[in-house]
């Protein structure tokens, strides 16, 4: 199973194994992984989800789209290496993936 | 003083339904919610977007949805009490007694908590120093106009109501439209008008760029600005206008001493009462075992809820099971049939 490390802002580690097909969203939710809240449930309409995402990594995930960007807009400090955790889909490719939470979700 | 038999809180369609399922048993209710209409989420969060998973209705928009909902109560003739947050909920005898931001009381057997993640507030700017300028220099929304007149306005956020305000304000004061990236989201002709009113000189727009400094004393002198690349600009400023849309705070309901998981309060299956009787919770904010975050489960949920409601509202009459195809009192309580 993908193992997935989650980066808070003062640099606390945890890592857990997400399922393939599960979003690092709800990998966060499920292993209670602190510093992402996901108020509306994963249908992108609330970016509380927010995680920045390193640069060796940014290109392996799937294209952001116009949506999540307009949404990325609302969220708390956004980057030019900000993702919606509920839309990175885990796969064996994102095996070791990486991302940092934010300093607050909303 | 407000007397009813229930007191929903929250008008998302879980609420809406619930005056629904109460009204058909005969039981009056009244809604507080803290936005300004009807909806919820639909509205506030995806009022465009079409949902698939109503039953027997095989696409619908969130307004959609929401102005069916209304319409199918409308026969209830139920008082919405909007832009009010529920403060306290306090206990008298077997009555329940709630507080609102605006002073309003009201009573009632029971309480039905449809408060979906929270009440909707505006997500506020991340700078430290914001917070003190907050209702002198920085606003975020406007309710009245006549303090944005004659002033340098700086304007964050790509969306709708930035865009809009910014060139409504721009009439009479002089606007900044800043933004984290270069496309904003808007109406494209909002968007050929902000255009035109830059070549003119009346809006600038500065992308792509974030706050990073404000300074004052008691009010906004200027802040500065931080483009992507580094380079920082100071922009006079007397007022921040900040638009990053809505956040959902859990608020006050976590102080009234109901079990909680999390954001969510526990309540039984059988009726989603929580633990304290005549308080019961419904929709998004509720959770069991199995518990699924959608609109048709929260339906189910008051549809159980209002059967217990009755019970407590009216101890001495017996609760009677009746189909809406083909009971008489229901079609009275609907305005179908006079009553006899």
């Amino acid at each position: 199973m993908p193992k997935i490390t989650y980066i808070t802002h003062d640099g606390e580690k945890n890592t857990v194994e997400v399922p393939t097909g599960l979003s690092v969203m709800e990998g966060a939710l499920q292993n209670n992984v602190k510093g992402i809240d996901a108020d509306c449930g994963g249908s992108m309409a609330c970016a509380t989800c927010h995680v920045y995402v390193s640069e060796n990594w940014l290109s392996k995930i799937e294209k952001i789209h116009d949506a999540e960007q307009d949404m990325l807009d609302m969220a708390h400090e956004p980057k030019k290496n900000s993702r919606l955790s509920c839309q990175i889909i885990v796969s064996n490719d994102l095996d070791g993936l990486e991302i940092t939470t934010p300093v607050k979700q909303s | 003083m407000i007397t009813t038999d229930v007191i929903i809180i929250g008008a998302g369609p879980v609420g809406l339904f619930a005056v629904h399922q109460l009204g058909i048993k005969g039981l009056k209710a009244e809604v507080i919610d803290n936005l300004d209409k009807a909806g919820g989420q639909c509205i506030e969060l995806y009022p465009e977007k079409p949902i698939y998973d109503i039953p027997a209705v095989p696409e619908c928009t969130g307004k959609e949805l929401t102005d069916n909902l209304l319409k199918q109560i409308s026969p209830f003739k139920t008082n919405f009490h909007y832009n009010e947050r529920v403060e306290e909920v306090t206990q008298d005898k077997n009555n329940w007694i709630v507080k609102t931001s605006r002073n309003k009381i009201f009573i009632a057997p029971n309480i039905m908590i449809a408060g979906g993640v929270g009440s909707f507030e505006p997500r506020k700017l991340s700078l430290k120093e914001a917070e003190k300028f907050e209702g002198t220099s920085i606003f975020y929304s406007v309710t009245n106009k006549k303090i944005f007149e004659n002033k340098s306005i700086s304007i964050f956020g790509g969306g709708d109501s930035a865009l809009d305000w910014a060139l409504e304000l721009s009439k009479f004061s002089k606007i900044t439209l800043i933004h984290r990236r270069n496309e904003f989201r808007g109406a494209p002709h909002t968007l050929s008008e902000i255009k035109k009113l830059e070549r003119q000189g009346k809006i600038f727009i500065k992308t792509p760029c974030q706050l990073e400094k404000i300074e004052g004393e008691k009010n906004i002198k200027s802040i500065s600005i931080k483009f992507d690349d580094g380079k920082i600009e100071k922009i006079e400023t007397d007022i921040i206008l900040s638009f990053f849309g809505l956040i959902m705070k859990l608020g006050p309901i976590a102080e009234w001493g109901l079990n909680m998981d999390k954001k969510t309060i526990l309540v039984n299956t059988n009726n989603f009462q929580t633990n304290k009787a005549g308080i019961f919770a419904v929709g998004d904010i509720c959770t069991y075992p199995g518990k699924l975050k959608l609109i048709l489960s929260g339906f189910h949920e008051v549809a159980l809820a209002s059967v217990e409601c009755f019970k407590r509202a009216k101890p001495n009459e017996t609760y009677r099971f009746e189909f809406t195809t083909a009971s008489k009192t229901i079609h009275e309580r609907l305005g179908l049939e006079k009553k006899q």
